[in-house]
C-alpha cells in the first residue's frame, strides 16, 4: 500500500486550523477527495458539518472555489453552476456537490434525483456519517437500526438504513461508488476515475463520526477499517451497470472472510443500548446484502 | 424594427425574456405562468433563443439554479404563480442575500388551502420582505418592457426583481404588444457584469457561515458581519428608487413608452378622491374613475407600480391636498388589513396629512371585481366619510356575516 500513496496529487487543499473535529472522517476524505478532483473544479455545498470545516467568513480552510447552498438543494445548486458555466463557455471545469447523509438520503433527494434523472454533468458526493452530526447527531435515514441518536435517545433507531445506493442505481448513472475515509487509496482512485466520466456520478463515503458514534478520536481509522472488515461498508463501483468490488473489500470476497459485526459495534456507544435481537438483525441484514454483492460480483 | 402582436401577457412576458437575451433558464409548471416557459423552451429548442433551459423537479430547485447559474455569471429567468413562489420562499432570501440580479416573473394567483388557481396578489405581496424589487404591471406591454427595465435595474443595484401580473386577467388576455427592435434592447440593455464571478481562477468560499460581528480577512482587513450585509441590502433597496425611476425615464426616451416610475397618476391633478392600487386592479380603478366623473365625483388614480421598495416620498406627495383616498387591493394581511392600505398609512405617517382611508379588499381567488362595483364602493366610502367615518376596512362583494 505505501508506495501507492506516492502517486497521489502532493498539492494540499484542505489547509491546517479548518474547523472540523478532532478525529474528524470527513476531514480525512476530503483531503483525498480534493487532491483527486484538484483545481479545474467548483463545489456547491449544503448547510452541513462540511460548511463548518470551510470555516467562517470571511476565511476559508479550502483552496477550490465553493458555492454554499441551502440544505435541500445541493444537487439544483449543481445543476445551475453546470448550466450557467455552459452558458459562460466554462464547461471544461468540472461540478461537484457534496453533502451529508441527511443532505442526501433525506431533505436533498428530490432535488438530487432530479439532477440525476437529468442526466447533469456532475459528482454528487455524500458523506455518510449516519446522522445529523452538524446539529448533534439526530436521527437520519441513513442511521443504522440500533443506535441512539438525540431524537431516537431511549429506545434506539428502530428502522434499518436507506439503500441510498440502489436508488441511485436506478437512475441508471454511468458511475456509483462506495468508499471509505479509512482506505484513502481506494478513495482517490475512485474521485480520479469520476472525473474523467460525463454525466450523473455518485460517490458514497462512510465517515466515522467520534462524537457522534462514541468513540475516541484516535480510533477513526479503526472504526473506519472495521466497518469494512464487518461487511457493514462495502467497498465497490458500478460502472454503466457492472458491479465490481474494490480494495479491501475485493480482498475479503475472494477469501470468503469477514468479522462479525459486534466487533464494530461494541466499540461505539451509540450501540449501547442495542438488543440481542437488534444486532442479530443487523449480522443477518449485512450477510444478506453481501451474499447480494457476491452474486452480482459474479453475474 | 418595432413590430405590433396580438398576445397574451404570458407571451408578452416570454418575448421580453428573448429580447434580453437571457442565458439561463430554469423553470417548473404551474398555471397561470405555465405558457410563459413553455414558450421559451420553443425558442430554445429551435435555436432561436441561445440559452441554457433546465427542466427541473420543483421550484425549489428552480430558484437555486438561477441562484447558481447567476453566482457564475449568467443572466437568468424563471417565472412562477402562488404556490410554486411559496416553494422558492427560502431560495428567493437566498437569491437576495446573495446580491444577485434575478428576474422573475410572478404570474399572480391566490393561495390555498383550498386551492384556487384564479387570480389574487397574495403570493407576491406574502414574499414582501425577501428582499426582492417588486413592480405590478397593469397590462401587457407594461409586461414586456417591465421585464427589460428589471435587468438593467436588477444588474445596476444587484438585487433581484420580481415582475408581477395578474393570472388570467392579463397572462390569458390577448392585447395589441408592441415588440420593440431587439439590437435597440441591446443598447439599452448591455450584457450582464457579476460583481463577483465564482470560478477556477479566483477560488472564492461564497455565502459561508457568518458571525453577527465584523471579522479581519487573512489580510487583516475587517469585513462585514452579518448584520451589516442586512444593511447593505436595505440599503440598495432604498437606494434603487431613484434607479428605477431613472430606467424608466430612459426607456421612454428610447422606446417611447412611460409607464411611470415608482407609481402612476390617473386625473389625480383636480381629484377630490384618489382610489389607489396595484397591477390590472388600478386599471379597472380608471374606469371605476371615469364612471365617477360622469356622476360628478372628481375622482382619479394612484397606481402603485412599485411595491418593494415602497414609494413613500412620491405617497406623500400624491396625497399631500387630497380630501378622500381608497384603497383597492386583492391581498389581505390576516389580523390587521390590506398590505398596501398599511404601508400607505405608514408612509403619510408625521406628514401632517391626516386624510380619511377606506380599505377594501377585493377579487380574491378570481372574484370578479368590476369597474361600476368599484365606483359605487368609492361612492358609498364618500358617504360614510361624510358621516366621520374616516377609517373602514369593507370586502367587496364578499359575504361577511
Amino acid at each position: 500500500m505505501p508506495e501507492k500513496l506516492f502517486k497521489v496529487h502532493k498539492e494540499e487543499y484542505v489547509m491546517p486550523g479548518n474547523r472540523a473535529c478532532s478525529g474528524c472522517g470527513l476531514s480525512l476524505a476530503y483531503r483525498y477527495v480534493l487532491k483527486a478532483l484538484r483545481e479545474n473544479t467548483i463545489l456547491t455545498i449544503p448547510a452541513s458539518c462540511l460548511t463548518v470545516l470551510h470555516g467562517l467568513y470571511p476565511i476559508t480552510s479550502v483552496g477550490i472555489p465553493c458555492l454554499n447552498c441551502t440544505f435541500a438543494s445541493t444537487a439544483a445548486s449543481a445543476s445551475g453552476l453546470v448550466a450557467g458555466l455552459a452558458a459562460m463557455n466554462r464547461s471544461d471545469i468540472t461540478v461537484v456537490a457534496i453533502a451529508g447523509d441527511g443532505g442526501t438520503f433525506d431533505i436533498g433527494i428530490q432535488a438530487l434525483s432530479g439532477a440525476a434523472e437529468r442526466g447533469t454533468d456532475f459528482i454528487f458526493v455524500c458523506y455518510d456519517n449516519e446522522g445529523y452530526m452538524n446539529t448533534g447527531t439526530q436521527r437520519s435515514s441513513a442511521t443504522p437500526m440500533g443506535a441512539l441518536t438525540t431524537t431516537t435517545p431511549v429506545l434506539t433507531k428502530q428502522q434499518n438504513k436507506k439503500d441510498m445506493m440502489k436508488i441511485m442505481e436506478g437512475h441508471e448513472i454511468p458511475y456509483l461508488a462506495t468508499t471509505s475515509a479509512s482506505f484513502p487509496i481506494d478513495l482517490y482512485d475512485k474521485f480520479v476515475k469520476a472525473k474523467r466520466i460525463k454525466g450523473t456520478r455518485y460517490i458514497q463515503i462512510a465517515t466515522p463520526c467520534p462524537p457522534g458514534w462514541v468513540f475516541p478520536p484516535k480510533d477513526t481509522v479503526k472504526i473506519g477499517r472495521l466497518a469494512v472488515e464487518t461487511g457493514i461498508v462495502v467497498l465497490y463501483e458500478i460502472e454503466n451497470g457492472k458491479f465490481r468490488f474494490t480494495g479491501r473489500s475485493k480482498t475479503l470476497a475472494e477469501k470468503g472472510t469477514r468479522t462479525p459485526v459486534i466487533q464494530f459495534v461494541e466499540r461505539q456507544g451509540r450501540f449501547k443500548k442495542m438488543s440481542l435481537e437488534q444486532l442479530g438483525q443487523f449480522q443477518r441484514s449485512v450477510d444478506h446484502k453481501w451474499n447480494e454483492y457476491l452474486r452480482r460480483a459474479e453475474a | 424594427m418595432s413590430d405590433v402582436q396580438i398576445m397574451t401577457g404570458n407571451q408578452a412576458a416570454a418575448h421580453g425574456v428573448k429580447l434580453c437575451k437571457v442565458q439561463v433558464i430554469s423553470a417548473y409548471p404551474i398555471t397561470p405562468s405555465t405558457p410563459v416557459t413553455e414558450t421559451i423552451s420553443q425558442w430554445v429548442e429551435r435555436g432561436e433563443l441561445k440559452a441554457e433551459y433546465v427542466r427541473v423537479e420543483s421550484e425549489h430547485s428552480v430558484m437555486t439554479v438561477c441562484v447558481a447559474a447567476s453566482t457564475v455569471g449568467a443572466r437568468t429567468f424563471t417565472s412562477t404563480s402562488s404556490h410554486g413562489l411559496l416553494y422558492m420562499c427560502e431560495q428567493l432570501h437566498w437569491a437576495a442575500g446573495s446580491r444577485l440580479p434575478i428576474v422573475l416573473a410572478c404570474v399572480n394567483r391566490g393561495v390555498g388551502a383550498p386551492w384556487s388557481i384564479f387570480n389574487d396578489q397574495q403570493d407576491s405581496i406574502s414574499q414582501r420582505d425577501t428582499g426582492w424589487i417588486q413592480i405590478y404591471c397593469r397590462d401587457n406591454q407594461e409586461i414586456l418592457d417591465s421585464l427589460i427595465q428589471a435587468y438593467r435595474i436588477a444588474e445596476q443595484v444587484y438585487c433581484p426583481v420580481m415582475v408581477c401580473y395578474d393570472g388570467f386577467v392579463l397572462s390569458h388576455t390577448m392585447m395589441p404588444v408592441e415588440i420593440p427592435d431587439a439590437d435597440r434592447v441591446g443598447e439599452f440593455l448591455p450584457p450582464y457584469k457579476p460583481h463577483t464571478i465564482l470560478s477556477p481562477e479566483d477560488p472564492r468560499n461564497i455565502n459561508p457561515v457568518i458571525f453577527p460581528w465584523q471579522r479581519r480577512d487573512a489580510e487583516g482587513v475587517l469585513r462585514d458581519g452579518y448584520m451589516d450585509m442586512r444593511w447593505k441590502l436595505q440599503h440598495a433597496l432604498e437606494g434603487s428608487r431613484d434607479v428605477i425611476v431613472e430606467v424608466g425615464r430612459e426607456f421612454a426616451e428610447r422606446f417611447g413608452r412611460d409607464h411611470g416610475g415608482m407609481l402612476w397618476n390617473y386625473k389625480a391633478d383636480d381629484a377630490e378622491v384618489l382610489l389607489v392600487g396595484m397591477g390590472s386592479l388600478a386599471t379597472e380603478a380608471t374606469m371605476a374613475a371615469d364612471l365617477l366623473r360622469e356622476s360628478g365625483i372628481r375622482a382619479g388614480v394612484v397606481g402603485i407600480r412599485v411595491y418593494r421598495p415602497f414609494p413613500r416620498a412620491e405617497v406623500r406627495e400624491a396625497f399631500q391636498k387630497i380630501p378622500a383616498i381608497v384603497v383597492f387591493e386583492k391581498d389581505i394581511s390576516y389580523g390587521y388589513e390590506g398590505a398596501l392600505c398599511a404601508d400607505i398609512k405608514a408612509a403619510l405617517y408625521g406628514t401632517g396629512i391626516q386624510t380619511p382611508l377606506h380599505n377594501y379588499i377585493a377579487g380574491l381567488g378570481g372574484r370578479d371585481v368590476k369597474a361600476n362595483e368599484l365606483a359605487e364602493a368609492v361612492r358609498a366610502s364618500l358617504a360614510s366619510i361624510a358621516g366621520g367615518n374616516r377609517e373602514q376596512q369593507t370586502w367587496l362583494n364578499c359575504v361577511t356575516e
